[in-house]
């Protein structure tokens, strides 16, 4: 290559402008804003974000009009089979060689928290909405993430509190055994002792497990009121529907599933989960904003989506709104355009994204309903009443994360 | 209150019905396993597979073609199990000839093609399959609460266990096969059809996967995974019982159920490592199995 001074100069004076330049084409850091969507999309977590997250996130993406500030949006998408290394390799990637701007989706904690750690280093940004774990914007708060649908801090404060005010003072925890059923047990223990309830007992079950009806009896044996379950996807699913086949509601015990998406109430049917209270961020049918978004999601995909394929188009959404406005597609600009925006749209009600990373919202207690009740396929939830955003998530006073200053 | 290791006896009892009624699917699952091992030397890793496809076909039958439960207990079976004859006819006799390992590669390759598929179609979440009317409630056995449909499974698994081990072991059909396994040539000679004798044994072994899998519709989500998780306890069901013994099979699968049963009382963490901690020591004491013959 031959490099005389006059390409030097010209080189140095293109740089030199493109710096002072006011424009914001100029400003995008490259040609084009990319968006990597990653999430199980063959495995235990596939219904509830997978497949259907990535068309939400293709729906947010053509709404804006496939392009901001002049360049085009071009999305990736990955499957990180819920693994954490395959998730990191896969940004890594995907960053390094691809100039990803936006990481979205990811599901299972560890993957979403050694994807974080990435991007603190690589400096792009990412969108979390599928995971629960509450420590993603505590201790492992990064200025490069943004947890955007729920953790486990709401779904303990939401669904316990309520059952202990209802007169559920007695519970028995049945915890999967790995971190995240230790962590949502505890968080659940801690709200339910706070409230003037106790926990008479427990079981610790393998993950993953197929056949629960030994530790339904050993609930019912236990005399509690309430059965806590501190477990997720199959697990919950499976442990309802042995419930159910051995009588434990008839026989006056209550079931309080801490974590449960629209897949797996819509999987179990509502003969067998009728009654069970839950937390959520979203459900579709809860006003005609929703309504209307889901009816459009429902005719692309034809399933109605999750609270977490909603939230990924929420998330994309306010992100490129941040992109233009800033008009720049660097990532703490746009973090800091992001912050400054409230959060308000079909999804978000009362949003907000804290200084932690968290997106605070107004949260849902909802009730299954009754096959009586329900008048269609997806007609599952009525909501019972809405947790304000400042009250539902983790108070800031209490954080540890290293962004916050306490 | 009766009390046995600080457990109330009636807590205890209960438990080890569950454990019986787990054990009876362990056997019915591992008897098929046996059955195909024993007599056709291949090992069926698609299992599993076969398995789920019994309980989908259930599902499908009464979702689309309005056939009930009981017409599916008769029908699924046959229908999965013509398909695995079709599958050995077409795909697994062209390996009959080498080494066990190709098999098991070749049907572990089928499973993962079902079960892909499935996954692709109908996601994973699967769904739920309503119990029967007749097999609704449950009976009060006085320490425990035994729902109808599952005192249901023991008594469906054990006949079939009993009537499978009773085929093969003491009627001439079975004669015919354990011979031509044996010596295939000389069987061959005295014009039995050997090849056809050994398309219908596979079938035969797919159709009680079939039939365990429409058992479990009711009990457990239909989807696309449910086998892959089973079919390890049920293949080190088998490797206890002894590769190929279908005594072996029937009472391992009930004495493993147990086990597990009492595991999940007594330390439940270790409920899903408990069959293979005795597969271990199974295999170091007595290598071909508790009721294999000595190779």
């Amino acid at each position: 290559m031959t490099f005389n001074r006059k390409t030097l100069a010209s080189s140095i004076a293109l740089a030199a402008a493109t710096l002072v330049a006011g424009s914001a084409q100029a400003q995008m850091s490259d040609d084009a804003v990319r968006i990597g969507y990653l999430a199980d999309m063959s495995g235990t977590y596939r219904d509830l974000a997978g497949p259907g997250g990535l068309e939400a996130l293709k729906m947010a993406v053509e709404d804006i009009g496939g392009e901001v500030n002049g360049v085009p949006i071009e999305v990736f998408s990955a499957d990180d089979r819920n693994s954490a290394d395959v998730g990191a390799n896969t940004v890594r990637g995907w960053v390094d060689q691809e100039n990803v701007d936006l990481v979205a989706g990811m599901v299972a904690s560890s993957v979403s928290i050694a994807v974080s750690k990435v991007l603190e280093e690589a400096g792009s940004l990412a969108i979390i909405s599928g995971s629960a774990a509450s420590s993603i914007t505590n201790e492992h708060c990064t200025p490069n993430h943004l947890h955007w649908v729920y953790d486990t801090y709401p779904l303990a404060n939401g669904t316990a509190k309520a059952v202990v005010d209802q007169g559920g003072d007695t519970w028995f925890m049945l915890t999967a055994d790995y971190a995240f059923g230790h962590a949502l047990e505890a968080d659940v223990s801690e709200v339910v002792e706070a409230n003037g309830g106790e926990i008479v007992g427990g079981v610790r079950h393998p993950f993953p497990t197929n056949d629960f009806s030994s530790y339904i009896l050993q609930a019912q044996g236990s005399g509690a009121k309430i059965v806590g379950l501190a477990n997720a996807g199959s697990d919950t699913v499976n442990a309802i529907k042995t419930a159910s086949q051995f009588g434990l509601t008839q026989t006056g015990q209550q079931l309080a599933g801490l974590l449960i998406f629209l897949n797996d109430v819509h999987a179990m049917g509502l003969e067998s989960t009728q009654g069970l209270l839950l937390t959520t961020g979203w459900y579709w049918d809860m006003d005609e904003l929703s309504r209307e978004w889901a009816e459009r999601y429902f005719e692309r995909v034809g399933r109605m989506p999750t609270m977490v394929q909603a939230g990924v188009y929420s998330s994309t959404m306010h992100y490129l709104n941040a992109v233009q406005a800033a008009g720049t597609d660097e990532s703490q600009a746009v973090r800091a355009q992001m912050a400054e925006t409230p959060v308000e749209d079909f999804f978000a009600r009362n949003g907000r994204i804290r200084e932690d990373g968290r997106m605070v919202h107004d949260m849902y207690l909802a009730e299954v309903k009754s096959p009586d009740e329900s008048t269609g396929e997806w007609d599952l939830y009525e909501i019972k009443s809405t947790i304000p955003a400042e009250e539902a998530y983790r108070p800031l006073a209490e954080s540890q994360c290293k962004l916050v200053q306490n | 209150m009766t009390m046995i290791f600080g457990v109330p006896l009636a807590v205890f009892m209960g438990q080890l019905m569950l454990g019986l009624i787990n054990g009876a699917f362990y056997a019915l699952l591992s008897l098929g396993l046996a059955v195909i091992f024993g007599l056709l030397k291949i090992i069926n890793f698609a299992h599993g597979a076969q398995y789920m496809l019994g309980a989908f076909a259930a599902m499908l039958a009464l979702e689309y073609l309005g056939i009930n439960y009981w017409a599916a207990l008769l029908l699924v079976p046959l229908v999965v199990g013509t398909f695995g004859a079709v599958l050995e006819r077409l795909i697994l006799r062209r390996i009959a000839h080498l080494d066990h390992l190709y098999g098991l590669l070749l049907t572990y390759g089928l499973a993962l093609i079902f079960e892909g598929t499935l996954i692709n179609i109908f996601g994973v979440s699967g769904s739920s399959y309503p119990t029967p009317e007749a097999l609704q409630g449950g009976l009060n056995l006085g320490f425990m609460f035994l729902p109808t449909y599952r005192a249901w499974v023991l008594v469906a698994a054990l006949v079939v266990c009993v009537a499978t081990w009773f085929i093969i072991e003491r009627t001439r059909l079975g004669a015919y096969l354990r011979a031509g396994t044996e010596n295939p040539a000389l069987m061959q000679a005295f014009g039995v059809n050997v090849p056809q004798l050994i398309t219908l044994t596979y079938g035969f072994g797919v159709a009680l996967a079939a039939f365990a899998g429409v058992l479990a519709a009711p009990l457990y989500p239909v989807s696309p995974t449910m086998g892959s998780s089973l079919l390890i306890v049920v293949f080190a069901v088998v490797v206890i019982g002894g590769m190929g013994s279908i005594l072996g099979a029937i009472l391992t699968g009930l004495a493993m159920g147990l086990i597990e049963g009492l595991t999940k009382v007594y330390y439940p963490e270790a409920a899903n490592t408990v069959i293979f901690l005795v597969m271990i020591l199974v295999l170091l004491l007595r290598p071909s199995g508790l009721f294999g013959k000595e190779a």
